[in-house]
């Protein structure tokens, strides 16, 4: 390893999602990988979302908890023979509480080369009102 | 020398230690073969992971690469190998932001690919759509099929 500057990206399986609810669906689905950090201000959300078109993806929340779902366009291959296959598509899914109270109507969601980036801003807290204590 | 001649394995020979390792680990893989579900199927570790398709005429080389920009990939092709190699990068950190979770990795790749039949290196292209890259590459017109009438 001579080379400091960046380190070599590694294969990761792509994670299967594990729940308690049984799929009716056919088809795989998987969790997809989440970077969140949080500022003052806002929550940011960014998430790879390889294969996902804006018009397929639902972001929702209610009641506190943030659902990312997505569909991924069946590509038709049929007429191609499958010579090497090491991933597999599906639906990505993937739920979060928030702990934090969220502007709904601020939230913005952008895709951008697979990758979703979600912003949610903070309800800003009330300032907290001090009061003077006056002597006698 | 006593040893092997006493455990009656003349055939095993220790060049090196790495050789015998890699001697029962493919035995070991064997052993577990069956138990694997469809997706820790073995493939080659080298990122990105790679779905190789063909029809007639093409070889359809897939991967995904998520957050991955056209300019920083680079793409060649050699008679039958394709190397595929870039970067990927994560953004700046923000300064004063708290991370919750971290999952997503940034860093170099480089992988060649070897096809398994003659291709046409001028008839070569590559797209990345929503993180998916697919490359097509054209078979080398000896190697597509042609349609033979049967004169009767």
């Amino acid at each position: 390893m001579t080379d400091t500057q960046s380190k070599d990206l590694k294969v990761r399986e792509k994670q299967e999602l594990t729940g308690t609810a049984e799929q009716t669906t056919p088809g795989l689905v998987f969790t997809p990988a989440v970077d969140i950090f949080e500022t003052e201000k806002e929550i940011t959300l960014l998430a790879d979302m390889p294969g996902v078109k804006s018009e397929d993806l639902i972001v929702d929340l209610r009641d506190s908890v943030l659902t990312l779902s997505a569909d991924i366009a069946p590509i038709d291959h049929s007429n191609e023979e499958e010579i090497l296959v090491e991933y597999e598509t599906g639906r990505f899914y993937r739920q979060f509480t928030l702990g934090e109270i969220i502007n709904q109507d601020g939230i913005n969601a952008k895709l951008n080369n697979g990758v979703l980036r979600l912003t949610l801003p903070k309800v800003e807290k009330p300032a907290p009102k001090k009061i003077a204590v006056k002597e006698n | 020398m006593i040893y092997r001649r006493l455990l009656g394995f003349p055939t095993w020979r220790f060049r090196s230690p790495f050789e015998e390792l890699e001697r029962i680990k493919r035995q070991m893989d064997l052993l577990f073969e069956d138990v694997k579900t469809p997706f820790q199927r073995s493939h080659a570790g080298v990122f990105p992971l790679i779905n190789l398709t063909e029809d007639i005429h093409n070889y359809y080389v897939r991967a995904e690469l998520p957050g991955v920009t056209a300019d920083t990939l680079d793409i060649r092709i050699t008679s039958n190998n394709l190397s595929v190699s870039g970067e990927r990068k994560m953004e700046a950190v923000v300064e004063g932001a708290k991370y919750h979770r971290r999952e997503r990795e940034a860093g170099k790749f480089s992988r060649v690919i070897g096809l398994p039949g003659e291709i046409n290196p001028d008839k070569v292209e590559a797209r990345l759509e929503n993180g998916i890259l697919t490359v097509t590459v054209s078979k080398a017109e000896a190697a597509q099929p042609r349609q033979i009438t049967v004169r009767s």
